[in-house]
Formats: structure tokens, C-alpha cells, sequence
């Protein structure tokens, strides 16, 4: 006598799905089969890319745009834009040198007031959004414009130039400049101390998106505002802290920038925003907000590097990289939607 | 769909039919070629090993003046049998990265801009650890010898300005205003605190934004109009001599327009006097140099200059010589 087992269907949701399209369903997937292409078309292209020297001025190259491309891919996922990420590393930078320099403090005290000054340059960007109601573009914009000419204004005015003083001769240079710009030497390569950031931040923000209760907020509020406030979330709270996160990175990378160089030009960073944001479209964020991935950013980032070095390596005329750059955001978004479409496809 | 197409075929068939017969009889692309036919093929004139040299400058996209530059390394690329890459970014960060590439490459020189001294420090030393000659152009006379660069090529800017500032001394100016269009350029502070080192004159200084002409003449413009005093008008660039002409006549001014720089309009200008003078740097001759200087090195271990900067500049050029320039500027190589 056989026992009669109910078959009652299974939840969808809880369907054993195969893995096959749970690797189609990623949102970095398009960016990694792309950045493959690109790889391998630069290492037969390009005489030395293959070098680990080149790799790893390479992997340098893309550190620096990865380090801001994950929080601003983040900041995507939560259906918002940040126009004054690009300025607001310089921001960062001067303001630590600067007040290390005036106050002939120890440059740590500097790298401290930057981080205060950047993470509330952040939550004014959060709290004019959440408050006004305006659109990110525009506030984000207004304070890229207020950010650039105070860059210009605040170092003409204290330092009487357009770049400023080197702070390399005082207390704390060297142990900062070890944090933040060290060369660590593997096996005779010099690898610099951003790539290690970079990672860090990668997986730090990846275990936020999908391990967290904040990550399904930052999901949620990007994917439909209303119906996130409406079962709970904290919307006006996950922005601000989006826009703080932004900060953050600006404030890493402009330590990265003071600490290497060990003086500022005022006027750079401009349009740096931009790259930050194709990065993180690259990667497979919905300009929409409410998809996409952190590892989809450094792929990204990883592409942009590759792709602005490797013209180098295989001698090529730079005036054409911009345009490669443009054919490769809309063949790599384009691939991003048909991939996505495969996976949505019930099979 | 299919009218549009008819339309479209139309429109062609009208653009090429009015192209070819309204051939203009002067200047234009056949023109051009006639001079480049004209001028010498270019073959190597030496037998030396075929190095690769690559040079970084701080340029933006597009610009003229590195355009010059470029033009004379690359001929002196083709006469000493050498591969020339070139690459720039006015980025800081991007720049030195862009060198660093060059040393991963373990190319046999490498021809570099210190615009932003601090930030190619680094960059520079790793090419001389790597055993790279290093020559510096235009930018950074004062750090190219601490950076270890066997030469520096270019113009001192101060002494530029005050070769202006003499000019103007000579032609009984007494008030002058000198145009900046770039804030935050130091290059820019140097020369008009030139002029104003040896001007007898006063001197103010006015701020415009170079991206956007129709803005430069109208600042220049109402300058002219609020203070009918000004005599001359000194601009930084090239391209600013020109606008500010404009600027003049909206005015109504009678102040004589100097310029830093030379390019086909200003020469034209100079011959036909609605201009001054300008003061030429020779960009030409500072890519030119560096190529050459470099295969020198590499050929025969000579360095020019004797551990002081070799000045491509300041050169005044007047109505007098512009005829002959008019020439070389149309070129692209003044």
C-alpha cells in the first residue's frame, strides 16, 4: 500500500533553479564575458601587455577609477546619479593638505578633518535629495559646480597659487603615505596599495548588497521608492548613506592622490564623474537603479583600464581612445540587456 | 520610408552636382597636397639602430599648440630613423600612469612635460631606475634637473613675459591688461607677472574662461569700454588674439593686441597690422629638439645645454617677419 504524497506546487521562489541560470542572471555576467574579449584581443595586439610590470600598471589604472566606480555603483543600484563624485576627490585631497599645512599638524589630523569635511560634502548631497525632492542630477550638479570653483577659490586664497604645498617634510607623511600610496614588491613587480583597496571595497560593498539587511533596502529603494517606503524601508535614511558611501570613496582616493604626489593641482577631477558612472554601466547597473553589482563595477573599471593602457602598449593613436571607449559602453550595456532578457526568459 | 529614401537621393545627387562645379581655383584641400608634394619626402638620414622614444605631454584633447610640437618630433622621428608614439592626458594621475606605461614598454627614451612636477616625480625616477633617458619640454625648467632628465627644452615664461613687457616699453604703452584664460595655470600667472616685472606702464589682469569664446570677446569687450584708458591688450594664446580683435571693435577701442603664440590667423593679422606683435615660443623646435637630443645621446652620449635649460624662446615676431611666417604657420609647424 503506497502512502498518496501531495503534490501541491512549489512556490516559484523556491523552485531549484539550474546553475547555468544562475550564472545568467548575474548582472556582471555580460562585463566579464567583455572584458575576457578585451583581454585576450590586447595580449595578441599589444607587444609587453602581457608583462607583469604592464599588468600591473593595468591593474593600477583601473584601482583608481574602481575605488569611486563601487560606491557609485551602489549609489546606482539605489536609482540615483552623483555628478560631484569626480571633483570631490580633489576636494578631499586639498582639504587634507591644506589643513595639515596651516595648522603645521600632524598630516593624520589633516587626513581625519578631510574625512569629517568629505562625509558631510556626502550628506548634504543626501539631505538636499531627500529634502527637495529635486532630481539627483541636478543637485548632484549644483554641488560639482560649488565644489570645482571652491577647489579653485579656497587654494588661490590660502596658498596664493593654483596647486598646493608640499607637505612631504612633515610628521605622519611617511606612515599615511604607506597606507594610502605604498608600492608593496611581489616577486620583483611593484604593486601598488590601491589595488588592495580596491578588492577590499569590493567585497565589502558586495557583502552589504547581498548578505545585509541595508542591501535589500539599497535593492529596494531603487527598484520602486514607494512600495519600499510603503513596507518599511528607510528611504530618506539608505540615500543619505548611498551619498556618505560616495563620500567615502572620494575620501580614499583623494588621500591616494595627496600621498603619491604630495601636492595638488585645484582644477583637476572634472569629468572623472563620468567615468565612474560608465564603470558601473559597464558592470551591469540599470541607470534605472534597482540592479546590478558591486564585482560588475570593478569588472567595469577593470575594462576601462585595460582598454585605456592597452591602446598604449600596442602603440596605437590615443586620440581614437574616447571613441573606443563610447562603441564599448553601448556594445557592453547592449550585451547586459540580452543577457538579461535570456535570464528572465522562463525556460 | 520609401519617399524619405527618394529624398535623400535627391539631396545627394544636388550636394555632389553643386561640389563639383563650383571648384574653388585657391587655397583648400588640393592646395594643401600641392604643398605637401612640394615639400622634401622624409627618409631616414641615418643608419642607426630603430629605437622607440615615446613622449607624454599634459595636453588636453585637441590642441593646436601640442599639435606643433608633435609635428616637429615626428620629423625628427623620420631623419634619425627613430619610432615615435605619443600620448597625453591633462589629468596629473593619468599622466604619470601614461609614463609608466612607456617604462613597462622598455622604450630607449622618453620625452615628458613636468606641468605638474610633483606628480610626475615618481613616474620620472622609475624610468631613470629603469635606465631610460629622460628629457623634459616646456613645462618644469626648475625640477627637470632634480628629477635627473639630461636637458630641459623650452621657454622660461618670466623671461617670455618680460620680453613683452620691453615691447611694450619700446612702442610707449601705458596701460596695459593682460587676459588669462585659464584659471589655474601657473604658466599663465608667470608671463603676465613678467610684463608686469619690467612694463612701466600699469598692468591689470583679467580672467576669462577659454572654453567659451563668445564669452572671452564679450568680457574683453566691456573691460575696453568700462576703462577707455587701456592701450594695449596682451592675450595668452593664439586663438584669444583673434576674439580679442573682435572685442575691440565692438568697443570702439584704439588698444593695440599682442599675443603669446602664433597660428595662421595671427600671422595674417600681423601682416595686416591689426595686431601688434607676439611672442613665439617655437613649439616645432621643442618637439623637434627633444628627438633629436635624445638620438644624440643615444648615438654619441652628447648632452646639450650644459646642465642649464635650453630656451626655444621668447622670439618676438612683428609685421616685418610675418610674411614669411604666414607660410609656416599655414603648415602647421609655426
Amino acid at each position: 500500500m503506497s502512502t498518496v504524497t501531495d503534490h501541491k506546487p512549489l512556490d516559484e521562489r523556491l523552485l531549484p533553479t539550474s546553475p547555468l541560470r544562475k550564472l545568467l542572471a548575474r548582472p556582471e555576467l555580460g562585463s566579464v564575458v567583455g572584458a575576457l574579449a578585451v583581454f585576450l584581443f590586447f595580449a595578441f595586439v599589444a607587444d609587453g601587455f602581457l608583462r607583469a610590470t604592464s599588468l600591473s600598471t593595468v591593474l593600477y589604472a583601473s584601482s583608481t577609477i574602481g575605488i569611486m566606480a563601487v560606491p557609485v555603483a551602489l549609489l546606482m543600484i539605489g536609482g540615483e546619479f552623483d555628478l560631484s563624485a569626480g571633483v570631490m576627490v580633489t576636494s578631499s585631497a586639498l582639504i587634507s593638505s591644506m589643513f595639515s599645512y596651516q595648522m603645521t599638524a600632524n598630516t593624520w589630523v589633516g587626513v581625519g578633518v578631510s574625512l569629517l569635511v568629505t562625509l558631510a560634502v556626502g550628506a548634504f548631497n543626501g539631505f538636499m535629495l531627500t529634502r527637495t525632492k529635486l532630481p539627483s542630477f541636478i543637485i548632484t550638479l549644483g554641488t560639482f559646480l560649488m565644489l570645482t570653483g571652491m577647489n579653485l577659490g579656497f587654494t588661490k586664497l590660502i596658498d596664493g597659487t593654483v596647486s598646493t604645498k608640499t607637505i612631504g617634510d612633515m610628521e605622519g607623511f611617511s606612515s599615511a603615505r604607506a597606507v594610502f600610496a605604498s608600492t608593496i614588491t611581489v616577486g620583483g613587480v611593484d604593486v601598488k596599495v590601491t589595488i588592495l583597496w580596491w578588492l577590499g571595497l569590493v567585497a565589502l560593498a558586495s557583502w552589504i548588497l547581498l548578505r545585509t539587511r541595508t542591501g535589500n533596502w539599497i535593492f529596494a529603494v531603487g527598484g520602486n521608492e514607494d512600495a519600499a517606503r510603503a513596507v518599511g524601508v528607510p528611504v530618506a535614511r539608505t540615500k543619505i548613506g548611498l551619498y556618505m558611501g560616495v563620500a567615502f570613496g572620494a575620501w580614499i582616493s583623494g588621500q591616494h592622490l595627496l600621498f603619491s604626489f604630495d601636492a595638488v593641482q585645484s582644477g583637476e577631477g572634472v569629468g572623472n564623474e563620468l567615468i565612474y558612472i560608465i564603470a558601473a554601466v559597464i558592470g551591469g547597473c540599470l541607470i534605472t537603479g534597482g540592479y546590478g553589482s558591486a564585482v560588475g563595477s570593478a569588472v567595469g573599471a577593470l575594462l576601462f583600464g585595460m582598454t585605456s593602457k592597452g591602446i598604449v602598449y600596442a602603440e596605437w593613436n590615443p586620440d581614437w581612445f574616447k571613441f573606443f571607449l563610447g562603441a564599448m559602453l553601448l556594445l557592453a550595456t547592449l550585451l547586459n540587456a540580452w543577457v538579461r532578457k535570456r535570464a528572465e526568459a522562463t525556460a | 520610408m520609401a519617399r524619405f529614401r527618394t529624398w535623400v537621393g535627391i539631396a545627394l545627387a544636388g550636394a555632389l552636382s553643386v561640389s563639383l562645379a563650383a571648384c574653388s581655383s585657391t587655397g583648400g584641400k588640393r592646395a594643401e597636397d600641392a604643398r605637401k608634394a612640394a615639400a622634401a619626402q622624409g627618409r631616414a638620414a641615418v643608419n642607426t639602430p630603430r629605437w622607440t622614444f615615446a613622449m607624454i605631454t599634459h595636453s588636453g584633447d585637441g590642441d593646436t599648440f601640442w599639435d606643433i610640437v608633435q609635428k616637429g618630433a615626428e620629423q625628427a622621428a623620420v631623419k634619425d630613423n627613430i619610432n615615435f608614439l605619443y600620448s597625453h592626458d591633462d589629468e596629473a594621475q593619468q599622466q604619470a600612469q601614461l609614463v609608466d606605461a612607456a617604462v613597462d614598454k622598455k622604450v630607449d627614451g622618453i620625452i615628458v612635460t613636468l606641468a605638474k612636477p610633483d606628480a610626475m616625480k615618481d613616474a620620472v625616477a622609475r624610468a631613470r631606475k629603469a635606465g631610460i633617458p629622460v628629457i623634459t619640454v616646456n613645462s618644469g625648467s626648475e625640477e627637470s634637473k632634480a628629477f635627473g632628465a639630461l636637458t630641459h627644452i623650452g621657454q622660461d615664461e618670466t623671461i617670455a613675459g618680460e620680453a613683452v613687457g620691453d615691447e611694450l616699453n619700446k612702442r610707449g604703452k601705458k596701460k596695459a591688461l593682460c587676459v588669462l584664460h585659464e584659471q589655474g595655470n601657473v604658466g599663465h600667472e608667470q608671463r603676465c607677472d613678467g610684463v608686469a616685472k619690467t612694463f612701466r606702464g600699469t598692468l591689470s589682469k583679467l580672467y576669462v574662461n577659454g572654453t567659451n569664446m563668445p564669452d572671452v570677446q564679450s568680457a574683453v569687450g566691456a573691460k575696453l569700454q568700462a576703462d577707455t584708458s587701456i592701450d594695449s591688450v596682451v592675450t595668452l594664446g593664439a586663438p584669444f588674439a583673434d576674439t580679442a580683435v573682435k572685442a575691440r571693435t565692438d568697443a570702439g577701442s584704439k588698444a593695440e593686441i599682442d599675443t603669446f603664440d602664433l597660428n595662421p590667423k595671427v600671422a595674417a593679422a600681423l601682416k595686416e597690422g591689426t595686431l601688434g606683435f607676439a611672442v613665439d615660443q617655437q613649439p616645432y623646435l621643442q618637439g623637434y629638439e627633444a628627438v633629436d637630443l635624445l638620438w644624440l645621446y643615444k648615438y654619441n652620449d652628447d648632452v646639450l645645454g650644459g646642465g642649464k635649460p635650453v630656451l626655444t624662446g621668447p622670439q618676438i615676431v612683428t609685421k616685418d617677419q610675418a610674411a614669411e611666417l604666414a607660410e609656416y604657420t599655414e603648415r602647421g609647424t609655426r
